[in-house]
């Protein structure tokens, strides 16, 4: 049984839980909201994010649907285009191709081609990204695929406030949306803030103000990112900022450019492969609007261009580390 | 591919006027060069080239006044390719190849045809398939294969790669000239940040040692150069025999300096015996061309004491104060006929007496002959006034952004002094410094003075 | 030389110096120094001029009797 927690507790709370939280918070909110996806009910989910929730809120609202992604993502987008607000939870993303005709031909598109007379109010949540040994099929970094899609909202909460309070905006948008868990952050433990309350979905946020370079990231790489910030001044005397893009579509190109204008530096870190991925979005702009404020060539740390290793410390090499921020940065401060 | 440009000497210039040519088209020239005079509300300057290579075309008659950055002529540079105009006679001069699309330029290698030589029926003059088709030779060109460059990428090559057409004779040509797309051999490699800086500064990149990859100048760099010494500066030009503009133009940078720089005032008055005995020394053993005038001795102390304090020799640029390395003095000079310029003797404090004097006579000769160096112009970290020769006991200056300090130098006059407890009469000198407040406070001013006064104490020192 | 040829010589280096001296407000008796503005090195110049064209050597201690164009064509009459 997991207990009841307020937000405002000082006791500290798992990413994992604060998830929980959000959800039920929305199931015992709003009677239109259920989840649903392979083992959220009686297992608690394949991550434990909804351990407890079936017992609270019974079968109707926490639904455990068939092997079939491309049948209960549909199905999900059916419900919402009926009124209701299903949560959607697809195990990982890796899982989400088999439903991915469904969430860029349909629920993204339906608005579109209906003239607006059909609206997805839909939420997907997706575990993301590699480290834990599970393979090539298994650890894919794909938020930059779904950013690519106009019509829906891509998010990445990278903190323990995000888990907690993106999932209500994202319930009321009337639009679809996805949220990307990294799998490494489940376990993220720490108390939130007194303050910490609902959030907004559009911006990014800097966590930690700098003046020498911009080390721009998202989602499960934040911690690696700060940690090099932390590096990177005390044994670089490097001044790096760091910032946390939060919404990976829309992108807040305000922060991140306003950043880069400061800093006139920028290394962009993120798992997914660099070809044609999401670090190269965030390059693209950063010349388009800052081209006249960079010092250096924008840097890219990110996956390696190989199909995920399963063996450890190939896995680990393949995927963006402290030393290789580090080291982006120092290129790039020079 | 280089464009001189008309300059900004100082911060208040917005235009020129292009006096005269002293290059032709086809002329060498080398990089420091003078070829053209330009005027300014203020006066003729004599502007250096910064390219070495052979000027092409001069883009601005003579009496034209233009807006300062107006590209003025294109100089080749040494290296490049010169415009193919004297090898393609029948070629259009500015086209490298007419409009067409890759296909049909394939089509037109394929076949060997002669591009430039092609008609164009299309629209815009563009070169249809049609157009190669008619003007093909008999198929099979053997030169054609080998001589064959994907000139799709014309526009994309990398500089300097000239770019051969198989023309229907087989005789390759260079067409790498010519083209508004054609890239500048001469242009420099700088992060976008440290281009802007430097014209925003007004510096020229060239002149700059680059510390970036491939050698490529970045903000630091940059802002190095600003410190450093002589940073070329993009060539300033004045025009002498217009006082009213000139007066207009000393008014708006006073008011601006006024406007902008805090500034504050500290005065002193300094026992010149020792320097007015050593200097009559010295100067009965010299001959009249060799001799120093008193001005000499208080410059280069001036310029020392600057060396010492260095909060007040440099640049408030940006915000903040970048002290120059080295001490280029700015001279007040004041022009017949009203006005006055400020140009720097470089290097002062390390320039022997002799050499310094001489220097100030050629500066303020040419100064007042309107003939100033662009950098003379644009360089002083410091500059010193001096109206004693007016009579004037005392001058408080205002100072010339963006530097940070005025030195101000009365007249040497006879006073009363106490020397060892008795009453005599010793030759002082009153001076002041003008200093701006956000680079420097009292006690340094204060600093700078006392060290001036030492200075003078030991001429033979200077 | 004598003293005419002297204040000749005097007039003519001055005008070099100072293109637009006006001679007719400048009389024999005027104090050059003031009425043309000639600060330290123009005064440098002018005595270097002097020396070089009269041949004569001029020292720092001749400089006050180089006040006005009668005293200046004294000195240099003296000289030569």
């Amino acid at each position: 049984m997991t207990k009841a927690r307020a937000a405002h507790q000082a006791e500290p709370v798992t990413y994992r839980e604060a998830m929980r939280e959000a959800m039920r918070e929305a199931l015992a909110g709003d009677e239109r909201v259920f989840l649903m996806g392979e083992d959220v009910g009686r297992y608690g989910g394949a991550f434990g994010v909804s351990l407890g929730l079936v017992e609270e809120f019974g079968p109707q609202r926490v639904r455990d649907t068939p092997l079939s992604e491309s049948g209960f993502v549909g199905a999900g987008i059916g419900a919402a285009i009926a009124g209701l607000r299903p949560i959607v939870e697809v195990m990982t993303v890796n899982f989400s191709l088999l439903a991915l005709d469904q969430i860029l031909n349909n629920a993204a598109t339906l608005l579109h081609m209906s003239g607006g007379q059909v609206s997805v109010p839909l939420v997907i949540r997706m575990t993301t990204g590699a480290g834990r040994q599970l393979a090539a099929q298994h650890s894919h970094s794909l938020e930059g695929w779904y950013a690519h899609i106009p019509g829906i909202r891509v998010l990445a909460p990278a903190t323990l406030e995000d888990a907690r309070y993106m999932l209500a905006p994202a319930l009321a948008d009337p639009d679809p949306v996805i949220i990307f868990e990294h799998g490494s952050l489940y376990n993220l433990s720490g108390v939130l803030p007194p303050d910490a309350g609902p959030v907004d979905l559009d911006s990014a946020a800097v966590r930690r103000p700098g003046s020498d370079i911009s080390l721009i990231t998202s989602g499960g790489s934040l911690g690696k990112t700060l940690e090099a910030a932390e590096q990177l001044a005390a044994d670089h005397h490097v001044d790096a900022e760091v910032v946390d893009l939060r919404t990976l579509r829309p992108l807040d190109d305000a922060t991140v450019i306003g950043s880069v204008r400061r800093t006139h530096r920028a290394v962009i870190v993120d798992e997914g492969w660099r070809t044609g991925g999401l670090s190269a979005e965030v390059a693209a702009r950063i010349t388009e609007h800052a081209f006249y404020d960079l010092d250096a060539p924008v840097e890219r740390v990110c996956g390696a261009e190989v199909p995920v290793p399963y063996a450890a410390q190939l896995e680990q090499a393949a995927l963006p580390q402290v030393p290789g921020i580090v080291a982006a940065a120092r290129r790039a401060v020079g | 591919m280089a464009e001189f440009t008309m300059p900004a000497l100082g911060a208040d210039m917005t235009e020129g006027t292009l006096v005269e040519w002293l290059v032709h088209p086809g002329d060498q020239v080398h990089k420091g060069d003078i070829i053209a005079v330009v005027d300014t509300a203020k006066a003729a300057i004599e502007v250096e080239c910064f390219e070495s290579g052979v000027v092409e075309r001069l883009l601005v008659e003579p009496d034209a006044t233009v807006p300062v950055g107006t590209a003025l002529a294109v100089i080749t540079p040494a290296g490049k390719q010169p415009v193919a105009q004297a090898e393609q006679p029948a070629a259009p001069p500015a086209a490298l190849t007419p409009a067409m699309t890759p296909l049909v330029r394939h089509l037109a290698e394929e076949r060997g045809v002669d591009l430039a030589a092609v008609h164009g029926s299309g629209p815009g003059g563009r070169v249809t398939r049609a157009d190669v088709l008619a003007t093909s030779p008999p198929r099979a060109h053997p030169k054609g294969r080998e001589a064959r460059r994907p000139s799709t990428r014309a526009a994309e090559h990398a500089p300097e790669q000239p770019q051969r057409v198989p023309s229907a004779a087989g005789v390759e040509r260079d067409t790498s000239a010519a083209g508004p797309h054609r890239p500048t051999a001469a242009r420099v490699r700088a992060t976008p940040l440290a281009r802007r800086l430097a014209a925003e500064a007004d510096i020229e990149l060239a002149g700059i040692d680059g510390t970036g990859s491939g050698g490529a100048v970045r903000a630091a760099d940059v802002r190095a150069a600003l410190r450093g010494p002589s940073p070329v500066r993009k060539p300033q030009v004045a025009a002498p025999g217009r006082p009213e503009a000139m007066r207009r133009a000393i008014g708006d940078l006073m008011a601006r300096s006024k406007r902008e720089i805090p500034h504050y005032y500290l005065s002193t008055t300094i026992d010149l015996a020792a320097a007015t005995g050593w200097l009559r020394e010295q100067n009965r053993r010299l001959p009249v061309t060799e001799r120093l005038v008193p001005a000499a001795l208080l410059l280069k102390a001036a310029a020392r004491a600057a060396r010492e304090v260095p909060q007040l020799n440099g640049f408030f640029i940006e915000g903040s104060f970048a002290a120059a390395p080295e001490v280029h003095l700015g001279v007040a000079v004041s022009l017949r006929g009203g006005g006055l310029v400020a140009p720097a003797i470089h290097h002062a404090a390390d320039l022997p007496l002799p050499e310094l004097m001489a220097r100030l006579r050629d500066l303020v000769a040419r100064a007042r002959a309107g003939r100033l160096r662009g950098s003379e112009a644009t360089d002083p970290t410091i500059t010193v006034t001096s109206l004693g020769d007016h009579g004037v006991e005392a001058v408080f200056g205002v100072i010339y952004p963006p530097q940070v300090a005025l030195v101000g130098l009365g007249k040497v006059v006879e006073r009363p002094w106490a020397v060892d407890g008795l009453l005599g009469v010793r030759p002082v000198v009153t001076a002041t410094l003008s200093a701006d407040h956000r680079a420097s406070d009292g006690a340094t001013g204060a600093r700078y003075l006392a060290a001036l006064e030492r200075l003078l104490q030991k001429p033979e020192e200077l | 030389m004598n003293h005419d040829q002297a204040m000749a010589l005097v007039q003519d280096v001055l005008t070099e110096i100072v293109p637009d001296a006006d001679f007719t407000t400048i009389g024999p008796d005027t104090r050059f120094r003031e009425a043309l503005e000639l600060d330290s090195l123009d005064f440098l110049n002018l005595v270097e001029r002097l020396a070089e064209r009269a041949g004569c050597r001029i020292d720092e201690d001749d400089y006050p009797r180089l006040v006005t164009l009668d005293s200046s064509a004294t000195l240099l009459a003296e000289r030569t």
